[in-house]
């Protein structure tokens, strides 16, 4: 290379040097700006426990920042000093020097000092996490995973939620991080969370809580949370678990021991009004069961089965003019009542005889399917 | 044994095939490392096309361009194509003209298993790739929508596109096998008279290693997805809790050669970059015996840490703590071969060709990557980041640096000695600063992302995270762009261009540059004595 194409190199590198560095700063120009109005961190955590995650965080983002900075000026002063344009002769001993020598020693216990600086911090953490309290009056939340729902069990209350995902003309801004129904809980007690999965892999993830657990079916473990403060938290699933994974978000809503109490027995009020409304011995007509049926089939089956009952063949069959929900009466209540096993359908025995009776008698009818059956709840009685 | 090799050599050796059958049949080391780079050439672009089109749904929130199981699809594709499509053939490539050439032996041991071992692939992209497409065909049932992690129960309810997919990752896995049996023996019996294990060349010492992984862990991953076969069709419940199984199970035995994975893509390039960063600062690599312990420690480590990748599925305390303390002490030796590169260019003469500059940014970037894996390593600072787009970003920020910008300064380190033709140092380094931009742009603000509580693998996504989407899909765009002016440069480099000399770079050591540039159908029949 002649010296002139060499002093040209030289230029070009500058004026690279100079190009990336208007780069840089622009972007972290753009990343404080970003700071203001959209998160780039964690949330400000809601929980002592999430509170101490946030600072082990915290602590190991500034140890490997402080590293990547050492590591970065070494390198850089190297690039700038230790360059043959520069007429720098290479120091062939270099790996033959007390330095070379000994330097497989010196660098690693350095590391390892840093590597155990950050492992006797999470250590302590870490057991505070694990160690779920054994508390007699410790609230008992069963979380299971659904394609693609949350169900939340108060096991103590005897109360269940169901948490589906709100569709964007009524949830607006806050499309797939809105439910219909939010996960209340207390501040100021210790709330343990049973997770487990009724069909594939799903994983609760709420990030002011700090918890996040896989729930897996047929295994139940445990995670536990204290809230500090009121507000409302968003998470979402953070496990892959089929079609529809970006459509699980969660939603926590921290409120005052007395307005959790209040809210229990709200609960159990709608609880007990609804296993009368179905227990009743009543003949219901075709309008009130289709009513209640579209309600139904639109919050629980349309995920799959589509709002028009069309599908997403072939993962998920249609209803409209299928055999299934034109055909037997009776196989059409198995397939809802017992689920179909190897495929995402899953069994709907949990639901009551009326709401059951409802959904089929809507899906026999709706969409041009006109059966002219009506399925009253003491056929699903007997069916089960 | 040599000597057997020899004679053998002779007689059947005498002519060059031509057309078709010289690559068909070929047993020459030369050709099939060309077969290699080109196969993993073709399926970068492959593995590229389905990242772009992940990066353009994601452009925009909302379903725009793909419905979520294609997106699914195209998530699980992309990770395999680029892992077993173009990273580990591309490395298998360069084992392939190099280890000959650097250790002073006529061909490969097995050069009819060598044969094998490339030839299978092509039918492996074609299983690969119909997994992807069958779906599209009436009757071909669902499509792949859980991740190249194949998790059950999710993989037990996909189509048959599943099974495809798991006779490919079969005849993958016995295709690395084979090959790796042939390094291995390669190295172990053909080194020139002299060449002892402490002076064979680094890649040549980076590959010995790499083999043995393979060899070790891929044979686990044939294991778990038969098993997972046997679940679908023949009645088993080896993931199914309901028939006594364990889903967690299938979690263990594909980490167990996930991780390992990790090293096989890495080690390769740590012994490119062993020979470019030396070359172009014009001094020895600094710390040679320390690199082969830092390697075999990595190595060992590497294979006992791999339900780092689970800490959320509920193990107890005692677990988690031992996969923490091991995975966090795997940054000594990392740490190890950073400093020993960093070591190398202290005190040199360097020079900025394409090669080196991709070698200074993995040194950067690799160590970023790395110290974002330390965080990620801290079980209860973990319970944030797992799954989240910060996973993303991390292993983005490794394999990119780690895996494929090694392979990069390879090729062009390389280049000029396979085709005997000098690059246009130009475009290469036009092509170097928009790939590494472009990768940044790309990569970096996932962190943003998945710290501000964005999951990953999701096709839609909230209003709040739509900015560092966008720029980070812009990025995405130059990034992937970039690759088009790789394959500009390679082929005009294969046409024609400056005569490269025997010594292609200035500070390049080693038997290959004894060798004329392009060198001949055979080499080293005689071989070379080392002092």
């Amino acid at each position: 290379m002649s010296a002139t194409q060499q002093l040209i190199n030289n230029q070009s590198y500058k004026l690279k040097a100079a190009s990336l560095t208007g780069i840089i700063v622009a972007g972290m120009l753009y990343a404080d700006k970003c700071r203001a109005e959209y998160g780039i961190n964690f949330p400000p955590p809601a929980a002592d426990v999430a509170q101490e995650i946030y600072d082990i965080h915290m602590l190991t983002m500034q140890i490997t920042t402080v590293l990547l900075l050492i590591v970065f000026g070494f390198v850089f002063y190297s690039l700038y000093y230790h360059r043959k344009s520069r007429g720098y002769q290479a120091d062939q001993n270099f790996h033959n020097s007390w330095f070379g020598n000994w330097s497989w020693v010196v660098v690693p216990v350095m590391v390892l000092g840093v590597d155990l600086t950050i492992a006797g911090k999470a250590d302590a953490v870490l057991k505070k996490v694990w160690d779920v309290p054994k508390e007699e009056n410790i609230l008992d939340v069963k979380v299971t995973g659904h394609q693609w729902w949350w169900e939340f069990d108060y096991l103590d209350h005897d109360i269940k939620v169901e948490s589906r995902y709100v569709p964007e003309k009524e949830s607006g801004d806050l499309y797939l991080r809105e439910v219909d129904n939010r996960l209340v809980l207390p501040t100021g007690q210790k709330i343990r969370f049973l997770h487990t999965s009724a069909d594939v892999l799903h994983a609760f993830w709420v990030p002011e809580l700090a918890v996040k657990k896989d729930a897996i079916p047929g295994y139940v473990t445990e995670t536990w949370a204290e809230l500090n403060r009121e507000g409302v938290f968003r998470g979402q699933c953070a496990e892959l678990c089929g079609t529809w994974h970006s459509r699980m978000p969660i939603v926590v809503e921290s409120v005052s021991p007395q307005q959790f109490a209040a809210w229990v027995d709200d609960q159990k009020a709608i609880k007990v009004a609804a296993a009368a409304e179905a227990s009743a011995d009543k003949t219901w007509s075709m309008d009130e069961l289709m009513a209640k049926g579209k309600t139904l089939y639109d919050t629980k089956c349309a995920a799959c089965h589509q709002v028009n009952g069309v599908g997403l063949p072939p993962a998920f069959p249609a209803l409209k003019g299928s055999p299934m929900a034109t055909g037997s009466i009776e196989a059409h209540l198995e397939i809802v009542i017992k689920g179909k096993e190897g495929t995402a359908m899953q069994p709907w025995g949990s639901l009551n005889d009326l709401e059951i009776a409802a959904i089929v008698t809507y899906e026999r009818n709706a969409w041009d399917n006109n059966t002219g059956d009506v399925v009253q709840p003491s056929d699903v009685k007997q069916a089960r | 044994m040599t000597t057997t090799t020899l004679n053998h050599d002779e007689a059947h050796h005498h002519d060059m095939p031509t057309g078709w059958r010289r690559w068909l049949f070929s047993t020459n080391h030369k050709d099939i490392g060309t077969l290699y780079l080109l196969f993993a050439l073709a399926m970068l672009f492959i593995g590229g096309a389905s990242a772009m089109l992940i990066r353009l749904e994601l452009f925009q929130p909302g379903i725009q361009l793909l419905d979520p199981d294609l997106y699914n699809n195209l998530v699980t594709n992309h990770a395999l194509i680029m892992i077993f499509g173009a990273v580990m053939p591309a490395a298998a490539g360069l084992a392939n003209w190099m280890i000959p050439m650097m250790i002073g032996a006529p061909d490969m041991a097995l050069p009819r298993m060598n044969n094998l071992s490339f030839w299978i692939l092509p039918a492996a992209a074609t299983m690969l790739i119909l997994s992807f497409v069958v779906p599209f065909f009436p009757g071909g049932g669902t499509q792949i929508n859980t991740g190249w992690t194949l998790y059950p129960p999710l993989s037990v309810q996909v189509g048959m596109s599943m099974d495809f997919l798991i006779f490919a990752i079969h005849l993958l896995g016995i295709s690395s096998v084979l090959a790796s049996i042939n390094i291995i023996v390669t190295l172990l019996n053909m080194r020139a008279p002299g060449m002892t294990l402490m002076n064979m060349p680094m890649f040549c010492w980076t590959w010995l290693v790499t083999a043995f992984l393979l060899i070790l862990v891929v044979p686990v991953l044939a294991g778990g997805v038969t098993m997972l076969l046997f679940d679908r069709h023949f009645g088993t419940s080896f993931f199914d809790a309901a028939g006594g199984g364990d889903p967690v199970l299938f979690q263990h035995l594909f980490w167990f050669f996930g991780h390992p994975e990790v090293y096989i893509l890495l080690l390769p390039s740590i012994g490119v970059l062993s020979h470019v960063i030396p070359a172009f600062s014009r001094k020895p690599l600094f710390g040679y015996k320390s690199m082969v312990g830092a390697m075999l420690t990595v190595a060992t480590i590497g294979m006992v840490v791999w339900a780092h990748h689970q800490y959320t599925i509920g193990m107890s305390l005692g677990a988690v703590t031992y996969f923490m303390i091991g995975t966090i002490l795997i940054s000594i030796p990392v740490g190890l071969m950073i400093f020993n590169f960093i070591a190398t260019m202290w005190r040199g003469a360097m020079t900025f060709e394409t090669p080196m500059l991709f070698a200074v940014a993995i040194v950067l970037m690799f160590t970023f990557g790395g110290l974002s894996g330390v965080m990620l390593a801290v079980v209860p600072a973990d319970m944030q980041y797992h799954d989240s787009m910060f996973v993303v970003a991390h292993f983005h920020y490794v394999l990119m640096p780690g895996a494929v910008f090694g392979l990069f300064a390879g090729v062009f380190y390389w280049l000029p000695k396979w085709t005997g033709h000098m690059y246009d140092e130009t475009l290469g380094k036009i092509f170097f600063w928009t790939n590494v931009i472009g990768f940044n742009i790309t990569f970096f603000p996932q962190h943003f992302l998945g710290l501000a509580g964005m999951p990953r693998r999701i096709v839609d996504y909230n209003m709040m995270f739509t900015e560092f989407n966008v720029i980070s899909s812009i990025g995405a765009i130059i990034f992937g762009l970039s690759h088009l002016l790789l394959l500009y440069i390679v082929i005009k480099t294969i046409r024609g261009g400056k005569k490269a000399e025997s010594r292609a770079w200035e500070g390049a050591k080693g038997l290959e540059w004894e060798l004329d540039s392009p060198p001949a159908f055979h080499t080293w029949t005689v071989a070379p004595q080392i002092k």
